[in-house]
């Protein structure tokens, strides 16, 4: 079984901040780290590669420092790294990058053999987009599933797998053919630490190199800046509102009164809404 | 099973430890670095002043691309009371040379910088790895380490241990003691940041001079310490350190030792409007001459914070252990390099290399400052300083006293505080201690 894993180096948001005047993101001198909800779809790759054998191979889109990420990635036990840097890429919005990410997918099939399944987080932290993911499954036709919660099953000869969705309405139990896209939920499982022997290797590893040229791709309009309809306008921080919240003493008081005083509060803030359950109770 | 066997295992990344990888790397060794941290210099604590010399000695060429942050041309003595400074400063121009002496660096990133050198030189680097255990054969020579990755011990010919001043890994082994509270000083420092323009303006600087200012004085409330201010480019470092044994007995907290500091009158224009964006507390070994453990045994060598090897008294450590990580690094490439094994016999020659070289000299020339200091710590650090600014305060100020009467107090007030014989005592054996 072959797995290929898209990860994502993102600062570190936990230690970024936004410049009080120009509100705009500081990045300097921001640690960076491997997107956290892509750890859990490594370590999912992992799990599935130690039960099952095969290899996982770790991609990722960035500039030449994100081999930092790609080298993490190979600590914990990938097999294999993948660097697609070019500086056609910069720029990317989540349409040009799904779309190099699935040409480097693409490429890594051809060079060591085609994937039966591509991870990816839920998403990332710098963007919060969730689309990346999806676009890859769209662009290479490859069964598409989202926000998984457990793999449930997987069968190797009849190339299917059953996997718990976590949607709005509760857990959807799903059957898919192989290959296939799954983009992990959060707590599904831990990383691992890994080995020293993994830690050995990663150390002395090479990354695997590609330029745009490097991973076949030959429409360049579609990469970085000129394929990125997004247009970010405006960063801003939010600001607090004036609005106040209200608070109702609960002392000494039944609990009758207390629900009549809260609906009355809120009655207060949202008259439209006493309108409009008074014509519903009519 | 890790089957490998290396020549070294250096433990830690900081500059002990990457001098000795470096060396041992470029002399051909087969070079496994083991480092807790996230990145090199991710737990490494400094001032930081480094001195180029010794740095020269291992990588001749580091003003290339080294991140340094100012060379210095200045620095400031200061003796203070509550109110005062009485100081001694030192500037030249000379000090603006084609290859400074002294420079002032950010340890986060120049680890970083050691680091890939450390590599470049063919050294494997591993962090986020902790070494647990020192493992021995049946006749107790160290033959590799365990690391908190689990599995199999990895082994290496000699281990050095280049752990800092906690060591445990050695202390565990039962190589070195834990050092005790009355050996090392708990040091705590703060990053300031001030735009680069306004450094420049405060201290008199332009392009990439530096300046450091150290100060004694009623600042430690009696306790053998030591306060500093060194300017980065676009930031101040300043910190405070005393013995851990005298904060515990006089149940002070270094945070408001730093508060004090940061809040005195000669210092608090110099920071003012700045940005602190770093905390960061370390133990720096203080013992001198006297506390050095065993620095060799079968199969392993210590070197840097971990050897103890840090001149107090001339506020110098990480040249200590640059250069005792480089000897020995250099002394495992001459007995690897006669096939000779590396038992405590050979690896002797680490010490006979380290005894010649200025490491072990300065350490024996104080070797009884660190007790003097101590013992007499109310003296040196709240006697005398107060004595002193008394001293000058009364020679600046023009009232009408003849100035007879005025030399008359200021000797009175130094009798009357330490009298004849305690005064006489002070110099004799500071002298006999600096000697």
């Amino acid at each position: 079984m072959h797995i290929v894993v898209c990860i994502k180096q993102v600062p570190d948001s936990a230690q970024i901040r936004v410049h009080p005047v120009t509100n705009t993101i500081m990045r300097q001198g921001v640690p960076t780290i491997i997107n956290p909800y892509d750890l859990f779809a490594l370590e999912e790759a992992l799990r599935l590669r130690d039960a099952d054998g095969g290899e996982v191979t770790v991609l990722t889109m960035g500039p030449p420092m994100a081999e930092d990420a790609l080298r993490k990635a190979l600590t914990y036990g990938a097999d294999r790294a993948v660097l697609l840097t070019d500086r056609y890429f910069a720029g990317s919005d989540t349409l040009a990058t799904s779309f190099a990410l699935s040409q480097a997918i693409a490429k890594i099939g051809e060079t060591f053999g085609p994937p039966d399944i591509v991870f990816t987080g839920k998403q990332t932290i710098d963007g919060d987009t969730a689309q990346v993911g999806p676009g890859i499954a769209k662009r290479l036709e490859l069964m598409q599933l989202t926000y998984i919660a457990k793999i449930a099953s997987i069968d190797l000869d009849a190339h299917e797998i059953t996997v718990e969705r976590r949607s709005e309405s509760g857990t959807q139990m799903l059957k898919s053919k192989l290959p296939c896209l799954i983009t992990v939920l959060e707590g599904i499982n831990e990383i691992r630490r890994g080995s020293l022997q993994d830690a050995l290797r990663a150390a002395r590893s090479e990354i695997v190199t590609w330029s745009a040229a490097d991973a076949g791709i030959d429409d360049l309009t579609k990469c970085g800046l000129r394929g990125s309809p997004t247009v970010v306008k405006r960063v801003f921080a939010p600001t607090g509102r004036a609005e106040k919240s209200v608070q109702i003493d609960t002392a000494d008081k039944a609990l009758r009164d207390l629900a009549d005083e809260l609906i009355a509060a809120i009655f207060t803030r949202q008259p439209a809404l006493e309108h409009e359950l008074a014509c519903d109770g009519a | 099973m890790v089957e490998e066997k290396f020549d070294a295992i250096v433990i830690g990344a900081g500059m002990s430890g990457n001098a000795a990888a470096f060396t041992m790397a470029s002399g051909g060794l087969k070079v496994l670095q083991l480092e807790r941290g996230e990145y090199p210099g991710s737990k490494n604590v400094q001032g930081a002043i480094m001195y180029a010399d010794m740095l020269e000695k291992i990588i001749p060429d580091f003003r290339d691309d080294a991140p340094v942050e100012r060379h210095l041309i200045e620095q400031r003595f200061w003796m203070m009371d509550n109110t005062s400074h009485a100081g001694v400063h030192y500037r030249s121009d000379d000090f603006n040379e084609a290859k400074p002496n002294r420079y002032t660096i950010i340890r986060a990133q120049f680890d970083k910088w050691f680091s890939r050198k450390v590599r470049e030189a063919g050294a494997t680097v591993l962090c986020e790895t902790t070494a647990t255990e020192l493992t021995h054969d049946t006749k107790g020579t160290v033959i590799g380490v365990r690391t908190d990755r689990g599995g199999e011990a990895i082994l290496a010919d000699v281990v050095v241990l280049a752990e800092g001043v906690n060591g445990l890994l050695g202390t565990r082994a039962g190589v070195r003691e834990m050092p005790r509270p009355e050996t090392v000083a708990l040091a705590v420092k703060e990053m300031h940041f001030l735009p680069e323009g306004l450094i420049e303006q405060r201290f008199g600087l332009k392009g990439n001079e530096g300046c450091v200012i150290e100060a004694a004085g009623t600042i430690s409330r009696g306790m053998t310490g030591l306060a500093f201010l060194y300017t980065n480019k676009e930031s101040i470092s300043l910190g405070i350190g005393c013995l851990v044994s005298d904060f515990a007995e006089k149940m002070e907290s270094p945070y408001g030792l730093l508060d004090a500091f940061k809040n005195h009158p000669s210092v608090k224009p110099l920071i003012a409007g700045s940005e602190v964006k770093e905390y960061a507390a370390h133990l720096i070994p203080e013992g001198g001459y006297k506390a050095i453990p065993r620095l060799y045994g079968d199969g392993w060598v210590a070197v840097g914070d971990a050897a103890q090897l840090n001149n107090a008294v001339h506020r110098e450590g990480s040249n200590l252990a640059m250069t005792s990580g480089r000897i020995a690094g250099e002394a495992i490439v001459q007995v690897k390099s006669r096939n000779l094994p590396t038992t405590r016999r050979n690896l002797a020659l680490y010490e006979a290399m380290l005894n010649k070289s200025f490491v072990l000299k300065d350490l024996k020339k104080h070797k009884d400052m660190p007790a003097l200091l101590h013992t007499n710590s109310n003296n040196f650090f709240m006697t005398y300083p107060k004595l002193i600014s008394q001293a000058a305060q009364n020679f600046m100020r023009v009232d009408g006293t003849p100035k007879i009467d005025k030399e008359r107090a200021t000797t009175a007030a130094f009798i009357s505080a330490r009298s004849r014989w305690g005064l006489v005592s002070d110099a004799v054996r500071l002298a006999f201690a600096w000697r």
